[in-house]
């Protein structure tokens, strides 16, 4: 038995059975970290002396009965953007490279209530801006199916060791595809949330009306374990949603009969890779065989959705990024004889070029004689799309597309024109606009063995509706047994 | 042209901190004077991740302002970011509220030389105070404390209506006194708890245009005000006669040199690029949340002036000057129960009270002594205890030390001799050293005899009855 | 709308960031690009709709004016770059 190959809820039962103990578990992944990492490069704080320190005590608590709960004692994965107390919280970036936060993010406290075992801190686009984590300041992650591609972004350090088994599972943010786009380059699975399902308290901002965290999994199943531990509403996070707590596992029925898909086929016209588009032809027919109606309608917004996002997420990221200054934390540069000085340098060198890239694209559409023209306009679009989906979702129970225009490209190749990067953004951040949840689940793989991401989408609140459709999907298709990462290609 | 031919225009801000148990996005205290930044936490030192809630209370607190200065509240309203880049505002944003302020259109009469005016309120929005930056006296740099960063304000917004520096100066205490009334802010200007941006411009009288305007930042006494409104009218009166152009610019009033200054260099031209705060959701306020509280508001001013001239008797003037502060008029209604003297307590509240306050350059909320303090002094006078001279005395006491007035008066062996054996020795003895007023008295010259008194106050330090000085007095004479 | 070299200066001063000479060209280029696609959204058929504020449309999330205290003071100055008496150090400011 390969421990680390093992999802959560099978991790559950050999725990229950006492066929595995804690530290075993935590061993093995930290063997697996240590074996793949030199490749990986998915962490930038490990915590591995930490975690096997951890993992002895819970297991002695546990023997003495102290602590019950069923996750007790499993390791996880953490984006860096996510405030750990004790523990640095980077964001990738050179700004708060040695930033250690004064208090734990309200899912870190979730996650500590349930004596999880954190094994790191993952790798990101700087502060969540990219898609490709070759933007963080420390290190390029590789992708564990080819080394010499990405593995998505911004979430992808947690993409990646979930899809290497150097975690279990992850956290991950998504403010415009962060958790599912790399989920998609990796063959895992990524839920975000509706907005306001996970509190974002201690989440470092990019764009606080579109973040979202959400889980990086091995399966569905684990997915819907990992958000019944993160959701719920949060008094200290005043967009949080006040529900009514949910169990997602009851969702899974491995039954889609007489669910109704629609496929807005705006998401399959040009510029969606054949293969991608061929391999999601063969999703839907497996949902028709499954028993669910499926049928093609116009969602005319991805285009408006995407210049919106950009406009949106830049100008609060704009504004949210103000507070790196250089007076109470974070990078201080050298060079400076007044407080002029001390803010631009610290700022101007603090910050990688992307990340000023968007602060000065936000700080533009907000200005003065541009704001009716960029940002006012964009918050109309913003109505406007909601109500498109609002529209569909009175017609159909999910929709279905591509994660990702393509599968996971060579890295390099796109850092250089942003334009393009962002363009390769259409298919997940309409879900963010308009604050629903979305899945992304892996499909298939491509002539070169490269996964393939497909999506679901449902109405606000409705992740059970999308849990369920991704779970019986993937029991039909079981992608885990007939695929995995080969960590082929090399440093390059 | 002469200075007579302008007319001077004036637009207040003013800015009140609330008296809230907390600030206005987290649960830190608001209370003032702790030691640097020990009132702080994630979301008020603007910690990476850190997110605001908004303060109930402060939204309550809003709307009665709002309420208690006529204006309509916005049913539905937001908050907004205002950015910029300054070492005392951790965020680099202040949460502010730009196109819907929670309270707009209002209005309240101030009233000059018995002539009423009415001054229009713009909007009264909420928004977050910023830290403070110490200057560091020796070392080199200069030190933000964060204790202040996220008490409430509310900013209350007038229209140009002023004409005068005494306007602005009675809008202002009106506005103080309102506040003060329906106990939203304790108004504490030497805490800076209530200041002002004031906004000046002149124009030629008759001239419907509006002129240029100055703008004096965070002013906050009402003396500087006056001073500085008359300062910056006459210098942009003399720039135009001199053919100059007035700039629309930021100026710092000087109390030392009593003049104005330009603040920031015109490159750094401020565009706040506001917008709709992410973190926060829509404030949204029935009929029925506005109309509890407009039930509950505390009186204010008017109706108590009103109150204190039918049922006290006193005069418009002094039923006026009472009201003028609640500080002033709780102490003449605490004093009055315990007294039960309206007259008496009003007369030294509007005359020895208010003469060492001006004195002192102080306001009402500054008087160390309690309304039982007050009331005691004044029960001692009445029950010939003491002189009304030496209450004098007792009060200037209770501004420096306030203690029971009993105790002052034991200790400084103030206790009037109403003794008539004691009296009576001091009658004598006094008229045994001043011959010559006795012959000046049976002469006619009745001021004799006030000499008489005058001379035995005085060798007892002022505690002899002067009543019972005079009767003795009178007495011996006339044998 | 085509973005001055002026404009990107002025941009960049609001955003206390500094661009270096040799960087303004490829900020110009980038946020041009961007910009002539983003100018999509004035062409959305939007004219009888409001403004989204965010994702979610709640209203009135308020908190109970009660003291908490931050348990731990003493973590909100660690990563402080410069200190000094508890405070934050920065250059003279003259006000």
């Amino acid at each position: 038995m390969n421990i680390t190959e093992l999802t959560v809820h099978e991790l559950q039962e050999k725990l229950k059975s006492k066929e595995l103990t804690i530290e075993q578990i935590t061993k093995a992944y930290v063997e697996n970290i240590e074996k793949h990492e030199k490749d990986v490069q998915a962490f930038i704080t490990p915590l591995k002396e930490n975690a096997l320190k951890q993992a002895q005590e819970i297991q002695e608590k546990i023997e003495n009965k102290e602590i019950t709960n069923s996750l007790a004692g499993i390791p996880i994965g953490i984006k860096d953007n996510i405030c750990t107390k004790g523990v640095k919280t980077t964001c990738a970036s050179k700004m708060l490279e040695n930033f250690v936060a004064p208090y734990n993010a309200t899912v870190m406290e979730k996650i500590n209530n349930e004596s999880m075992i954190n094994l790191g801190k993952l790798n990101m686009d700087e502060f969540a801006m990219g898609a490709s984590t070759e933007y963080s300041y420390f290190k390029k992650t590789r992708n564990p199916w080819n080394l010499n591609t990405v593995p998505g972004g911004s979430s992808g350090g947690s993409a990646a060791a979930v899809a290497a088994n150097m975690v279990p599972w992850a956290l991950g943010s998504d403010t415009g595809g962060s958790i599912r786009q790399p989920a998609s380059f990796c063959g895992v699975v990524g839920l975000k949330p509706t907005y306001g399902l996970v509190s974002r308290y201690g989440l470092v901002a990019f764009a606080s009306s579109l973040d979202q965290i959400g889980p990086i999994t091995k399966d569905v199943q684990d997915a819907a374990i990992l958000l019944n531990v993160i959701a719920g509403h949060d008094e200290k996070d005043s967009t949080s949603a006040n529900k009514e707590k949910v169990d997602y596992t009851k969702a899974l029925k491995n039954d889609v009969k007489g669910l109704k898909i629609g496929i807005p086929k705006e998401y399959f016209g040009e510029g969606i890779n054949s293969e991608v588009k061929q391999s999601l032809e063969k999703a839907i027919e497996t949902y028709k065989a499954l028993g669910a109606t499926v049928e093609e309608f116009s969602l005319n917004i991805a285009d408006y959705a995407l210049a919106t996002y950009y406009i949106i997420a830049c100008a609060e990221a704009s504004s949210n990024l103000g507070r790196f200054d250089g007076i109470r934390y974070g990078y201080r540069t050298e060079n400076y004889t007044d407080l002029k000085e001390l803010f631009r340098n610290s700022r101007s060198e603090g910050f990688g070029a992307e990340v000023k890239r968007r602060i000065i694209l936000g700080t533009y559409v907000l200005s003065s004689g541009y704001y009716d023209a960029y940002y006012k306009k964009a918050q109309q679009v913003r109505t406007l799309v909601k109500k498109e989906f609002d529209k569909a979702f009175e017609k159909y129970d999910v929709l279905l597309t591509p994660t990702s225009p393509t599968v996971a490209f060579e890295i390099g190749t796109r850092s250089n024109n942003p334009l393009e990067m962002y363009l390769a953004d259409i298919c997940t951040v309409s879900v963010n606009i308009a604050g629903l949840p979305g899945i992304s689940i892996p499909c298939g793989v491509d002539s070169k063995g490269m996964p393939i991401g497909m999506q679901l989408i449902a109405n606000k609140f409705e992740e059970e509706t999308i849990l369920n459709a991704a779970y019986t999907y993937e029991q039909k298709v079981k992608f885990r047994e007939n695929y995995e990462p080969t960590f082929k290609g090399g440093a390059c | 042209m002469a200075k007579e031919d302008y007319e001077i225009v004036i637009g207040l801000e003013v800015h009140a901190e609330l008296s809230t148990k907390t600030k206005i996005f987290c649960s830190c205290p608001t209370e003032f004077g702790a030691a640097p930044n020990t009132h702080t936490c994630p979301v008020c030192m603007a910690m990476p991740g850190a997110l605001p809630v908004l303060n109930e209370k402060v939204v309550e607190y809003a709307v009665k302002a709002g309420l208690a200065t006529n204006c309509s509240i916005t049913k539905e309203s937001k908050n907004d970011r205002k950015n910029y880049f300054y070492p005392d505002l951790p965020k680099s944003y202040q949460i502010s509220q730009f196109d819907k302020p929670l309270c707009t259109n209002g209005q309240i009469d101030i009233e000059e030389d018995g002539t009423t005016k009415t001054i229009g309120i713009t909007r009264i929005h909420i928004e977050e105070d910023a830290g403070k930056l110490n200057h560091n006296e020796f070392g080199s740099g200069s030190l933000v404390d964060l204790n202040r960063a996220g008490v409430p304000l509310i900013e209350i917004v007038s229209e140009p209506d002023m004409r005068s520096s005494k306007d602005a100066e009675n809008y202002l205490r009106k506005i103080k006194s309102i506040l003060e009334y329906i106990e939203v802010s304790d108004c504490k200007m030497q805490e800076g708890s209530l200041r002002a941006d004031v906004n000046v411009s002149v124009r030629k009288i008759g001239c419907k245009e509006f002129g240029t305007r100055t703008e004096m930042k965070n002013m906050n006494s009402f003396r500087s005000i006056v001073r500085a409104i008359d300062y910056e009218a006459q210098r942009q009166i003399e720039v135009i006669e001199n053919g100059g152009k007035i700039e629309q610019e930021t100026l710092r009033w000087d109390d030392v040199s009593g003049k104005t200054f330009s603040m920031r260099d015109k490159e750094d031209a401020q565009d706040y690029r506001y917008f709709p705060e992410p973190d926060l959701v829509a404030i949204r306020l029935s009929d029925e949340y506005i109309e509890s509280i407009r039930k509950n508001l505390p009186e204010l001013p008017e109706s108590r002036k009103k109150r204190y001239l039918e049922e006290y008797k006193l005069t418009e003037k002094e039923a006026k000057m009472l009201t003028a502060s609640k500080y002033m008029s709780n102490l003449f209604e605490n004093a009055l129960k315990i007294c039960g003297n309206a007259k008496a307590v009003a007369n030294w509240l509007l005359s020895d009270v208010s003469r060492i306050l001006n004195e002192k350059e102080i306001e009402p909320d500054q008087i160390p002594f309690t309304a039982e303090q007050l009331a005691k002094m004044i029960m001692l006078i009445e029950k010939g205890t003491i002189s009304s001279a030496i209450g004098k005395k007792v009060l200037e006491e209770l501004f420096e030390n306030p203690k029971d007035p009993e105790k002052i008066i034991e200790e400084k062996g103030w206790i009037q001799i109403s003794d008539e054996g004691a009296i009576k020795e001091i009658v004598m003895k006094i008229l045994e050293n001043n011959p010559q007023s006795i012959i000046d008295f049976k002469a006619g010259k009745d001021r004799a005899l006030g000499f008489l008194v005058g001379q035995a106050m005085k060798e007892t330090k002022g505690k002899a009855n002067p009543k019972m000085l005079n009767d003795m007095f009178l007495e011996e004479l006339n044998k | 709308m085509q973005v001055s070299r002026e404009e990107i200066l002025h941009i960049a001063k609001l955003a206390n960031l500094n661009l270096k000479e040799e960087e303004i060209d490829t900020y110009l280029l980038h946020l041009q690009d961007i910009l002539n696609f983003a100018n999509i959204v004035s062409n959305a058929p939007v004219d009888d709709l409001n403004e989204s504020i965010g994702a979610n449309d709640s209203y009135n999330v308020f908190r109970k004016d009660e003291i908490k205290v931050f348990e731990d003071n003493e973590a909100l100055l660690q990563n402080a770059p410069e200190k000094e008496r508890n405070m934050f150090k920065i250059p003279k400011v003259i006000q």
